[in-house]
């Protein structure tokens, strides 16, 4: 990989981007088939949830059910007819929701990656402000108070947190709302009072959910930033006349930022996760819930449907990764 | 009225025994005065918006194909039965003005209420009804066929006239023609294509008080009031908004901010209802659940040998102190079970069925005696316990009777499972001992209580029917004259019979009548004006500042 000096993609943008979309094809397909051989292995299905809601389910209604959403059909043939459908760009239908998956998804994308932008930006931020000052003043009072903090917000609970919060500034203090979108009570506000009134809403889930990934991303940033210090290029930087400042924000922090840009990548991925919690406790309208419940509810085309669309978030978000790395050290090449 | 001082017209099995076994319309007027007599103090104030908490979101806004507890209480204010039921189990006018049932019971005439409207502006008529039962009710409710399988034809000799037909007499039908158990949709909407996946599903067009405004799914339902509702001045709130907690600590928190007024049933942890009680901001009440009415119980596998002896099972009955359970689970929110119905159910039921009072020494010597002496580990024998996934409290049941168990021998493993996992393994494979589940009697046993006691009812694949393997054959001889007798005296006289003989057969070991609870701010009055409750229509509800 470290062949090409420029830190541009080998071959181009154009030919990154194609060769990584050709490599998605069978990555996405792996993902439909294993997700549906494994959901359909746990027992039950929706219609038995839908039995067992209303509380006691005529055998005839349910077979009657099963047949007309194929149910009853062998596995490979509700695969075979499921595949049909998605390389027609068709996710299906959901049966528990009586809508199609499409809308369902489209419905709910917008609040998360509202929640999850937000939240990777916030605990990226303050979790490489963080541990560069701890690294920089290491073993003074100011490292101790950060890695002390830094360690509370990495042991307490996500939902715990949250709760907290809510008592604390909404029961208490009456400041901000304990939860929802937005105000679903005001009606006719202009588009600039709605966006200050999300705002308002998104700033305890978002805190919440930030806490805990700035913990990692401050010890992570510590301990890379000491690492560089000692390395010896810092040290010819230093000999060369570069003032401290120079050689921390040039040299030290942007080689130190690799391991974060990593982790970023992978924890984008497991902030929709994290999100189920943040988005219960906030009653955030977002996909974490609406994966939550399909689960339970045994909604197979919904949660494939959501699978697919969070790799082909993940995808995205590993091409970007790659690039930034090639941004950060021109030494990588992204292929 | 605070809530904890339950008064004995709500609560005391004496008195609702007394008050029902006067006449039925005496006991209407005794009734209704007194809940009036409660409200009368302050007059309805118009306008407002009831903020109430709902969860999970709702996977349809209409109960007719899907019947989850979350879609009953959204449908309700926007769809409306023939009929309502009050506290003391009576038919009130809804969409029906006045109703015969012939004396042979193989029908039923129901004259309908003249000049209501469908949201859409539509007249509302008997071809709406007939439509309703036989396209839509029947084939697609998930109890349709059950419950109606007697109906064989609705005429409509006019307009406003709707004659449903019987093939044998079904009084159950007459109790099961609410809005949230036969709601009456309209014919001009659903006629075609697939009812189930009609876009009015999702945004009802019905004749309640409320019409649909917005589904923000997983945020909120906005509703708001119909201004061509047939009840003159009703409804007195203009819109309710029904947001999405699905946390019950969030709920908490949302009921003190006062963002939410209202929310139910069992909105909040057990164990922060006492906090709610002394809070002078809210009223916590347990009415409006007298139609379902809730109960918690073992049901017993007896195609297990050692279960099939009666004596193990008397001997679990009797190992489990109900009185500490009720304390150390449900925090005093129900009370030792006597048999299969509640004691909301008023006098259907059953005095003094056969008693197993709480006393491990008894179950032991009952142990002893079916031939299961204490081995070299202590036990007797070796049980699994699975529990119905709906809510924490059947975990701590489950750990409660494994402990109460284990002290007279009996070995318990408790198996966890999700609610289609726990469905299949019991009511697909019967692969169980013993099931802690909960179940909802319903004031008519022949739509609530019969499917678990019943042989016929057991098909795998059904859930929460009989699956304990329970065949009677004197059961099921009482159950189905139960079901078609339409004297009421001697329907009740049946049930009694009902109650004795699944006492003394115990397929089903009743363990606790539960009060299920509702928070409201005080600013919000006359919800439990009928025992509907929160799945009540909302027209009489109305807010003051």
């Amino acid at each position: 990989m470290a062949k090409a000096k420029t830190g541009k993609p080998h071959g181009g943008l154009a030919t990154f981007f194609t060769r990584r979309l050709i490599q998605a094809v069978p990555v996405l397909l792996g993902i439909v088939l294993f997700s549906f051989v494994i959901l359909h292995l746990a027992p039950g299905d929706a219609i038995d949830v839908m039995a067992g809601e209303a509380g006691t389910g005529d055998a005839a209604y349910m077979a009657q059910l099963r047949e007309k959403y194929g149910l009853d059909q062998p596995l490979h043939i509700q695969l075979l007819r499921y595949g049909t459908q998605i390389a027609q760009l068709d996710l299906g239908y959901s049966i528990r929701n009586n809508a199609p998956v499409r809308d369902l998804i489209l419905q709910r994308v917008g609040p998360t990656l509202l929640l999850m932008g937000v939240s990777i930006v916030l605990s990226v931020a303050m979790g490489v402000l963080f541990g560069a000052v701890a690294a920089i003043r290491r073993n003074t009072l100011i490292d101790d108070l950060i890695s002390l903090v830094a360690l509370l917000a990495y042991a307490m609970p996500i939902f715990w947190i949250g709760l907290m919060f809510i008592i604390l500034f909404s029961v208490t203090l009456g400041v901000l709302p304990s939860g929802g979108f937005y105000d679903v009570v005001r009606q006719d506000v202009g588009p600039l009072a709605r966006g200050l009134d999300v705002g308002r809403h998104l700033v305890l889930p978002a805190l919440t959910l930030s806490l805990f990934y700035f913990a990692i991303y401050t010890r992570l940033m510590r301990a890379s930033m000491l690492e560089v210090m000692g390395l010896d290029y810092i040290r010819t930087a230093r000999a060369k006349g570069l003032g401290a400042a120079k050689v921390t924000i040039r040299h030290v922090v942007r080689n130190a930022l690799l391991p974060i840009v990593t982790m970023l990548g992978m924890q984008t991925a497991s902030l929709l996760g994290g999100a189920v919690v943040v988005e219960t406790v906030f009653n955030w309208p977002g996909l974490g819930r609406l994966t939550y419940d399909a689960v339970f509810q045994r909604d197979y085309s919904l949660l494939i449907g959501i699978l697919l669309m969070s790799s082909i978030l993940v995808i995205i978000i590993n091409m970007l990764v790659d690039l930034a790395y090639s941004w950060l050290d021109p030494r990588i090449v992204a292929r | 009225m605070t809530s904890d001082s339950p008064s004995p017209l709500r609560f005391g099995p004496v008195s609702r025994r007394t008050f029902l076994g006067t006449s039925g319309a005496a006991a209407a007027t005794l009734l209704i005065g007194r809940t009036g007599e409660a409200f009368a103090a302050e007059t309805p104030q118009k306008g407002g918006t009831l903020t109430m908490a709902i969860w999970p979101d709702p996977t349809a806004l209409v109960c007719a194909f899907t019947t989850s507890d979350q879609v009953l209480l959204a449908s309700s204010k926007m769809t409306e039965g023939l009929v309502a039921y009050g506290y003391d189990f009576q038919p009130q006018p809804r969409l029906a003005t006045a109703w015969t049932l012939a004396p042979d019971g193989l029908s039923a005439t129901f004259t309908l209420r003249k000049g209501v409207k469908w949201h859409d502006g539509a007249d509302f008529t008997s071809a709406d009804v007939a439509f309703s039962f036989m396209q839509l009710l029947k084939p697609n409710h998930p109890r349709g066929r059950g419950t109606f399988a007697n109906l064989t034809a609705v005429d409509t000799p006019d307009a406003h006239t709707a004659v449903l037909r019987f093939s044998k007499p079904s009084p159950m039908v007459m109790n099961a023609l609410s809005a949230f158990e036969s709601p009456i949709l309209p014919k001009h909407v659903y006629e075609q294509g697939d009812p189930l996946r009609n876009p009015a599903n999702n945004a009802p067009i019905g004749t309640g008080p409320f019409k649909f405004v917005e589904w923000n799914r997983g945020s909120h339902i906005t509703l708001e009031r119909f201004p061509g509702y047939w009840a003159e001045q009703k409804p007195y709130l203009d819109r309710i908004v029904m947001r999405v907690i699905n946390d019950a600590g969030s709920r908490a928190a949302a009921l003190e901010t006062g963002e939410i007024l209202l929310a139910g049933p069992n909105p909040v942890p057990y164990s922060e209802l006492a906090r709610f009680r002394s809070n002078p901001k809210f009223e916590v009440e347990t009415r409006g659940e007298e139609l379902l009415q809730h109960a918690q119980a073992i049901q017993v596998n007896l195609r297990n040998p050692d279960l099939a002896k009666l004596e193990v099972r008397q001997a679990i009955l009797q190992a489990v102190n109900r009185e500490a359970m009720a304390r150390a689970v449900w925090y005093q929110s129900g009370k030792p079970a006597t048999g299969p119905i509640p004691y909301q159910a008023g006098d259907i039921r059953l005095a003094n069925p056969p008693a197993y009072p709480y006393d491990p020494k008894k179950a032991e010597a009952l142990l002893d005696a079916a031939g299961y002496p204490r081995g070299a580990d202590k036990m007797r024998m070796k049980l699994r316990l699975d529990w119905v996934p709906l809510g924490e409290a059947n975990l701590r049941g489950a750990e409660f009777v494994k402990q109460s168990l284990q002290r007279v021998g009996i070995d318990v493993t408790i198996r966890s499972s999700d609610l289609p996992t726990y469905l299949k393994l019991i009511y697909t494979d019967y692969d169980y001992d013993l099931n802690l589940f909960l179940y909802a009697p319903i004031f008519d046993p022949s739509m609530g209580l019969q499917r678990f006691y019943w042989s016929k009812a057991a098909r795998p694949g059904s859930p929460f029917v009989n699956a304990s393997g329970y065949a009677s054959p004197a059961m099921d001889k009482i159950l189905e004259e139960a079901a078609t007798e339409i004297d009421p005296a001697k329907r009740k006289a049946l049930f009694h019979d009902f109650q004795k003989l699944a006492m003394t057969d115990l397929p089903i070991l009743p363990l606790l009548d539960l009060d299920y609870t509702c928070i409201l701010s005080k600013r919000v009055h006359d919800l439990m004006a009928m025992p509907e409750g929160i799945r009540g229509s909302f027209a009489d509800v109305w807010l003051s500042a």
